[in-house]
């Protein structure tokens, strides 16, 4: 096989070994170097093959990799379509100017801060590109390990006491996706997300309870992810409690619940699943709503910037969530596009948070009037970029976004309550951004001394430079736009999904005792019944 | 007489019931007890999602009735990510109370009734 062929795999597998080599570099002082070379390269050329993963799922074709050349029901496959080319795309476009600004010194804070970035990469990619739900799983686990080490990064009192709250929520939702996903195999019998989706609209009514309340366990699992309300009163702690670096980083981590949240209950669950079908569609648009209302009032009331910008997360995570929670092609196209911006937008301005912290001495990162910043006129002037995005002012991708998500919602029955929110959360958002702006630049006390040195340009490049990527989404909106729209409607047809995946559009189980045809596909879980076309081998349990 | 899936659902019940518990205590340690309890939960869950069988071997041709192998494939790997994580929460649990003097969640009681050195009752 050429490497080519093996496309797939390789934004999973360049991260992985590039870990165990920075292990093995280590990161004692003298060898920082090396290692901050080694993990930008390889951040790098990851980048290179997300491009060209990106070009290649352009044209419409689905990148199925099946490893260990098992045929897809029965191995595990990596797919590449649009959509997942995109978040691979958004990864490495994130993590590069992220680990920059890290290799400025925050990396050398703690141990093995590459490495660790390296895996956290690892298990995104991995997310992205699985086509099989405990795959998922497998992978979401790789993306959390690395995650509770990266949060205690740099250790302190206030970064111990959340992260222990942090990975205690975080293991108790890998419990429930444990048995969501349990739930889900028991009724349907396959985990492939392609043959899941031929499955599902067979599943009958009545059995079809388990299979939606596995469903909707997942849904929470994915939510917690996400921070969709109720679950996200643990963000804002967290990502504030973490360095600015991780943050930032942290801010793709949601967009993964997003994107599960998209690949299970958007497609497999969607509008053609049968008994199941548009299974969480009542849930999801009342609680995008009350996600994006929560956040903005949430950041109203924040004390310090970087938990102001954690819940503006919050609310962005809930304008993408109503986009697909209105189920339909051009919404998942302008949640798609709102995504791409809104992490980048996000990133940058917790680095942001993290760079004027640093230049107001006492005062810090808390939103009370303090020492001149230094560079008033250079961080203001990003400050003002990044709020301008997030708040969706034109002719930043942010009002590109929102302008599509309002079209998409117009024809919708909650066309009133979406734009009543949108649009309230856009002026919320501005004024939250612009009284944290006047505190940290207008109200400077000019009585104390200048809290810190100038940031030299290789520390505030990378916000610029994930500021510039925000605005070159907005030049470039058309190609955007028309690949965001091609990735929703390649999402929903299921049916070249499957023919690429497995082959053909028939449903195959991996359940190796059950016939074909043993009355209906599936049987409740702990009544085992031996199916028709076998001797009734199941002996009498004592 | 109870049927083998009576016992498993309750005791798989049971666990869980006194796993929550334990992770509504205030303490970490408790807390570390009670993921550790839903972990043997949920793994048990997904080990029965294969169907209870009797004399069944997951290998085709080795028996007239197959039991279901993918399982108990992914009730392996579930233990390991599970012992993977226990570990490392009990470190970050065990360096959250050196570092706070304290071994309730939320740090210190505001009181101070923590003394460092010494871990508070169950409360």
């Amino acid at each position: 096989m050429t490497l080519a062929e093996h496309l797939p795999v390789l934004p999973v597998l360049l991260p992985a070994l590039t870990a165990v080599l920075l292990l093995f570099i280590g990161d004692s002082p003298a060898r920082l170097r090396w290692a901050r070379a080694v993990a930008l390269a390889s951040v790098a050329l990851g980048a290179v093959l997300a491009v060209r993963l990106v070009e290649q799922a352009a044209g419409g074709t689905l990148g199925v990799y099946q490893l260990g050349g098992w045929p897809a029901p029965f191995g595990i496959v990596l797919v590449v379509d649009r959509l997942a080319a995109l978040m691979l795309a958004l990864t490495s476009a994130l993590a590069l100017p992220v680990l920059w600004q890290a290799c400025a010194g925050w990396d050398a804070r703690g141990r093995h801060f590459h490495a660790l970035f390296q895996f956290q990469l690892m298990g995104l990619n991995g997310a992205f590109v699985t086509g099989d739900l405990f795959n998922l799983f497998v992978f979401f686990e790789v993306l959390l390990i690395a995650s509770y080490v990266l949060m205690v990064h740099g250790l302190g009192r206030e970064r111990l006491r959340v992260g222990l709250h942090y990975v205690a929520l975080n293991l108790l939702a890998s419990a429930l996706f444990l048995v969501g996903v349990a739930l889900v195999y028991a009724t349907t019998g396959t985990l492939n997300l392609a043959d899941l989706a031929l499955r599902v609209p067979l599943v009958p009514a009545p059995e079809a309870a388990l299979l939606q309340a596995g469903a909707l366990l997942l849904l929470v699992v994915f939510g917690f992810k996400a921070a969709l309300v109720p679950l996200s009163m643990w963000l804002p702690a967290t990502y504030a409690a973490a360095s600015a670096p991780v943050a930032a980083l942290f801010a793709i981590m949601t967009k993964v619940g997003v994107y599960a949240i998209l690949r299970v209950h958007g497609v497999v669950f969607g509008a053609d699943a049968g008994a199941s079908a548009l299974l969480v569609q009542p849930l999801l648009l009342p609680l995008a709503l009350a996600t994006c209302v929560v956040g903005v009032v949430g950041a109203l009331a924040a004390a310090t910037l970087p938990r102001l910008v954690a819940w503006l997360t919050v609310a962005s995570v809930g304008s993408i969530l109503v986009a697909l929670g209105l189920f339909g092609a051009a919404a998942w196209s302008a949640g798609l596009y709102y995504l791409l911006h809104s992490t980048l937008v996000v990133a940058a301005l917790f680095l942001l948070a993290g760079l004027v912290a640093a230049q107001r001495g006492e005062a810090g990162d808390t939103l009370v009037p303090g020492p001149r910043v230094a560079q008033p006129a250079l961080l203001g002037g990003l400050l003002v970029l990044g709020a301008a995005s997030v708040t969706g002012l034109p002719p930043l991708p942010g009002f590109i976004g929102k302008l599509m998500l309002l079209q998409a919602a117009s024809q919708h029955g909650a066309a009133v309550a979406v734009w009543t929110v949108v649009l309230g959360v856009g002026l919320l958002t501005l004024v939250v951004l612009a009284r944290a702006g006047s505190i940290v630049f207008w109200a400077a006390r000019a009585d104390l001394p200048a809290g810190g040195a100038p940031a030299s340009w290789c520390a505030w490049a990378p916000t610029a430079l994930l500021l510039g990527a925000g605005v070159a989404l907005s030049v470039f909106a058309a190609p955007a736009q028309r690949y965001t729209a091609a990735a929703a409607v390649q999402l929903q047809d299921r049916a070249a999904y499957a023919r690429a995946v497995l082959g053909g559009e028939r449903a195959q189980s991996t359940r190796p005792f059950r016939a074909p045809a043993a009355s209906g596909p599936v049987s409740p879980p702990l009544a085992a019944s031996a199916p028709d076309s076998l001797p009734p081998t199941r002996p009498a349990l004592p | 007489m109870l049927s083998m899936e009576f016992l498993f659902a309750s005791g798989i019940g049971f666990v869980t019931a006194a796993g929550v518990y334990l992770l509504l205590r205030a303490r970490s340690f408790p807390v570390v007890l009670g993921l550790t309890l839903l972990g043997y939960a949920v793994n048990v869950f997904i080990f029965i999602t294969g169907r209870l069988w009797l004399g069944a071997a997951p290998i085709v041709g080795s028996s007239p009735a197959l039991a279901d192998p993918l399982p108990q494939a992914l009730v392996l790997t579930a233990i390991v990510i599970g012992f993977a994580t226990t570990g490392f929460v009990i470190e970050l649990a065990l360096r959250g109370r050196h570092e706070q003097g304290s071994d309730h969640v939320d740090g210190a009681p505001a009181d101070g009734a923590a003394t460092p050195g010494e871990a508070g009752p169950l409360r």
